[in-house]
């Protein structure tokens, strides 16, 4: 592969890691909170989680475009057509992932659980930590399916990103855009590394899934 | 706190259904006996345990744990001093060692290496001390539940039905550890069992639950020789009672 195929690799991993970074920094405790909790309008928020996961991510990259674009909201940040703006649409589609897949594998440890913590000594903030770790196979699920959902994302990082040479060309737009070049080949070399990227990821990732279990 | 009693509960109701509601008008457990709770299944053995835990404060009357009244927030020093082993002990998905453990880490002691390596020995569990719990088997699993919460050395142990899956021997070998640490910590015991046997074996005070209503509380002897409610003899002697 030529250095242009490792830069927009680099530049994809960068995002996407960036991306998945922030989030799960944001989603996992949100997720958490939302497991643990029992609040009335719970089913609700799960809606809108749920909901969340189903954006389409040509209008999550349409949205963007017009906050960041210059007579935008948020035009004053000049993020358009650069990578923040890439890490954004991807974390607007990611966040919900993690948000809900974490929630439901915290939501799965039986409530039983704490109590029984709680009932030989455990704290409820000592008892609950207890309950996420016991999830923490399925959060890291959350983190890995935010990982797919950034690596192969490719109709908002095109709208927010403009797929600029050397600048904001990730794996997903250079494959779109070699395609219709009908350059299939370099396509294909394309999609198969990014395919290898991800499987490495997550063997990483299953790895550490495959210690927490049984 | 100086108190006389471990528990003294008084016109406790605690709705759980609409068709059941426990009622105890008075219960007193004196510091360093062992109660025995015996009643048929769905009887309000555990209910009652639950309550007794300090870790539901949903309920009418008072309940007085270790001279502290149970209501609202229980301070934490409180709730450390009793320890609770369920019926149906869920483990956390780590080592044996660990899960038994867990108590003492809770409370910022560390791991008591010495007093959990006795307690594994006894048990005999020690050689799956590095097994992860979720392998056990039932009667493992409840062994491992019985381990955590003696550990502690706690001040009052609750236990519900703690060797229903065990098999003779380990049962023996359970009711010998308990009756080791009582003699040793002077620890009160509140014992629900659906066993007879057992309750007569282990206990100085016996209770009778029915329906959620607690029936009489008398001594042992009283108890099973002359009840003053017939509904004790019923029961007692293996008749129908409802």
């Amino acid at each position: 592969m030529n250095t242009e195929v490792w830069s927009v690799l680099w530049l994809s991993l960068q995002v996407s890691g960036v991306a998945v970074l922030i989030s799960s920094l944001i989603g996992i405790p949100v997720g958490v909170w939302i497991g643990l909790r029992k609040f009335k309008a719970k089913p609700f928020v799960v809606g809108v989680v749920q909901t969340g996961m189903a954006l389409p991510p040509v209008v999550v990259g349409l949205l963007l475009y017009l906050l960041l674009s210059r007579s935008g909201p948020l035009g004053e940040l000049g993020w358009l057509f650069s990578p923040p703006a890439m890490v954004m649409a991807q974390v607007a589609l990611a966040l919900p992932f993690v948000i809900g897949i974490t929630m439901l594998a915290v939501t799965a440890v039986p409530a039983e659980l704490q109590w029984q913590l709680c009932a030989i000594g455990a704290s409820r903030l000592q008892a609950q930590w207890e309950v996420v770790r016991e999830a923490r196979a399925g959060i890291l699920f959350a983190v890995a399916t935010a990982l797919g959902r950034s690596l192969s994302e490719v109709g908002a990082v095109w709208l927010v990103g403009g797929n600029i040479e050397g600048h904001t060309r990730v794996m997903t737009t250079a494959i779109v855009l070699e395609t219709g070049k009908g350059n299939f080949s370099l396509a294909l070399t394309l999609g198969g590394t990014l395919l290898l990227v991800a499987l490495a990821i997550n063997l990483v990732i299953v790895r550490y899934q495959g210690r927490v279990w049984p | 706190m100086s108190y006389e009693s471990s528990y003294a509960i008084r016109d406790l109701r605690k709705v759980v259904s609409e068709s059941f509601c426990l009622k105890v008008d008075a219960l007193e457990v004196a510091r360093g006996e062992t109660l025995g709770i015996v009643g048929p299944t769905g009887a309000g053995k555990s209910t009652l345990l639950r309550l007794m835990s300090g870790l539901d404060p949903q309920f009418l009357g008072t309940i007085d744990a270790l001279g502290q009244a149970v209501c609202g927030n229980v301070p934490i020093e409180c709730l450390r001093r009793i320890a609770t082993v369920p019926q149906r002990p869920m483990l956390l998905s780590n080592s044996v060692g660990y899960n038994v453990e867990y108590g003492l880490r809770v409370r910022g002691g560390g791991a008591a290496g010495g007093r959990t390596n006795a307690i594994l020995n006894r048990l005999g569990l020690h050689w799956l001390a590095r097994q992860n719990a979720h392998t056990l088997s039932g009667g493992q699993a409840q062994l491992t539940a019985i381990a955590r919460a003696l550990v502690c050395e706690p001040d009052v142990l609750l236990l519900d039905e703690p060797t229903a899956h065990l098999d003779p021997a380990n049962v023996k070998l359970v009711e010998e550890l308990i009756d080791e640490q009582k003699a040793r910590t002077g620890m009160t015991i509140v014992w629900a069992t659906h066993n007879l046997f057992q309750a007569r074996r282990v206990a100085s005070r016996m209770a009778l639950l029915l329906d959620g209503e607690l029936i009489e509380v008398d001594d042992c002897k009283t108890f099973f020789e002359g009840p003053a409610d017939r509904r004790v003899t019923d029961f007692v002697e293996g008749r129908m009672v409802y």
